[in-house]
């Protein structure tokens, strides 16, 4: 328990004042502009919107630079915004399929329909830092290829490919009468249907999500994944709206999403086929679309009638510590007064050590001769 | 829209394929762009605000490994606006992001659109040259990513 407590107006004030300071740093050193933060600094704006659970590219920028580029400030900033405004309604599914793709790897198909286009990305660099970076520079323009783009192109994903040939299973759906629930709305109620758990992962912490994962490659809850597929772009969004009775276009977001595929022996419910884990998250976020996919399919343990063996597998232990506000808001609350109840604790250890005390001179007192006789 | 549709419905589908078409175009302008464009429109019709500008939340969502059952991804910010013409039609405008400005200046295009005596200044002047350029971008970025498309070439190796 904590009490409020009266006094420290001043110093808290001048705090402030110190911090306000401390984020502008020195003041001959050019301000950050939001624009900078957006194009210069992407993944860190993709990783607040998506932990946010909220699409505002801008919004999260302005987030990171009061934060001072701790994310996870910058995230509860988003998150106490969006209880500010009016909910609208609910947006129509996202095609991935309809993706204007920009990367797509597959690790399980070589030569997959539509190609492996690599994109921009980190991987395949050395990871050498560059000392003779210029941010002043303009990049090398990159190449453009000749070849005809189709802009209504589907790009079919690799579970749709397999699918074909009954190896693996097919897209989640559940029994007619569903709704999809909402954590936004409604609290979790264990346990909870995968629409709600994927939701729950998708504003996850991507720390927490990725040592899952890690986990379960390591053993605990073994299942065999494959990158059957990631891909990133950006995705049309449209909303019904009442008064005009059709699905408006909004815009547009980018998004990532991975299709892991797993390994999957059968049971007495199931034959041998290939299960998958899903992940999607908004914006460039590979690392976290891939945990979440792990975490995803080892959740599933019961449906598919594995054994129960590991803490990726248990969704209340998953889902009530994948939120980075919520835990954030507990682990920080140890900062606030405590006097009352560490006072109470004082009193008690005090009592405590008196008997304590008392009884190890009554025990001295009766193990002193038997000592002196032992020796 | 999926049942049979009688040659009424679908006029009524052409309709709703073609505002959503203008939609899409304003909704996803450049705000300065479609600021610019509305200060260069000529003769302007009166307007007021059938519904004012407001911002809000529209809950986005994916499906379960892509094509499944829908779950809820996260919110996105979305601004709201309904305009009025003086000659009656009724513009609406749901653009992406905060900007009211934009959203009112969306919905004020859409409803000049609706009107037969703008229409067609609306779609030579806004919509076809914004449209040209939002495909033009796309197939660019598109050219770039395919330039990254990668051409395994097999190495002999028994079985390959």
């Amino acid at each position: 328990m904590y009490v409020a407590v009266k006094g420290g107006e001043k110093a808290i004030k001048n705090a402030h004042t110190l911090f306000a300071a401390k984020r502008r740093g020195n003041e001959n050193v050019p301000g950050l502009r939001l624009d900078q933060i957006t194009e210069q600094l992407s993944f860190a704006v993709d990783r607040v919107m998506g932990e946010g659970s909220l699409y505002d590219p801008e919004l999260a920028a302005m987030a990171i630079r009061q934060a001072q580029g701790d994310l996870i400030e910058a995230i509860f900033l988003i998150r106490a915004y969006r209880t500010t405004l009016p909910r609208f309604g609910y947006a129509e599914p996202i095609e991935t399929g309809k993706m204007a793709i920009e990367r797509r790897i597959s690790a399980t198909f070589k030569d997959l329909p539509g190609g492996q286009v690599l994109g921009p990305t980190f991987d395949y660099s050395h990871r050498l830092i560059n000392f003779d970076f210029d941010p002043e520079a303009a990049p090398e323009s990159p190449p453009s290829s000749d070849e005809d783009i189709d802009l209504n192109a589907e790009v079919p994903r690799v579970s749709d490919i397999l699918g074909k040939s009954g190896m693996i299973e097919p897209d989640h759906q559940f029994d007619e009468g569903h709704e999809t629930g909402d954590l936004t709305r409604t609290p979790i109620d264990f346990p909870t249907d995968r629409d709600v758990r994927l939701q729950n992962l998708a504003r996850g912490d991507e720390g927490f999500l990725l040592a899952l994962g890690y986990s379960t490659q390591r053993g605990y809850a073994r299942s065999h994944p494959f990158a059957g597929e990631i891909r990133f772009g950006e995705v049309e969004l449209e909303f019904f709206a009442e008064e005009l009775g059709f699905a408006v276009p909004i815009g547009t977001m980018e998004v990532t999403e991975c299709q892991m595929i797993n390994q999957f022996k059968g049971s007495a419910k199931a034959p041998p086929a290939f299960t998958r884990g899903y992940g999607l998250v908004f914006g460039q976020a590979e690392r976290k679309a891939m945990s979440m996919a792990l975490v995803d399919r080892s959740l599933r343990w019961k449906e598919l009638g594995e054994e129960f063996s590991a803490p990726a597998q248990d969704q209340e232990f998953v889902l009530s510590h994948s939120d980075n506000i919520q835990a954030t808001g507990f682990v920080e609350h140890l900062k606030l007064p405590h006097y009352v109840d560490f006072q109470a604790e004082l009193d008690l250890i005090r009592t405590m050590r008196k008997e304590f005390d008392a009884q190890q001179n009554k025990d001295g007192d009766d193990d002193a001769p038997k000592m002196e006789a032992a020796q | 829209m999926t049942a049979p549709s009688s040659p009424d419905t679908q006029a009524e589908n052409a309709e709703v394929i073609a505002r959503q078409r203008v939609m899409r175009v304003l909704a996803q302008a450049p705000d300065q762009q479609l600021e610019e464009l509305y200060e260069k429109f000529a003769d302007k019709p009166d307007w007021t605000f059938a519904r004012k500008p407001e911002t809000g939340l529209v809950m986005t969502r994916g499906r379960i490994g892509g094509g499944g059952a829908p779950f809820n991804l996260g919110e996105m910010t979305v601004t709201r606006a309904a305009i009025q013409l003086k000659s009656g039609e009724v513009g609406h405008a749901y653009c992406q992001g905060r900007n009211q400005r934009k959203a009112a200046i969306a919905a004020f295009f859409d409803a000049a659109w609706l009107s037969e005596a703008h229409k067609q200044s609306v779609e030579a002047n806004i919509i076809a040259p914004l449209e040209q350029e939002q495909l033009t971008a796309k197939k660019d970025k598109l050219k770039k990513a395919a330039a990254t498309k990668v051409d395994f070439f097999t190495m002999v190796r028994g079985d390959g």
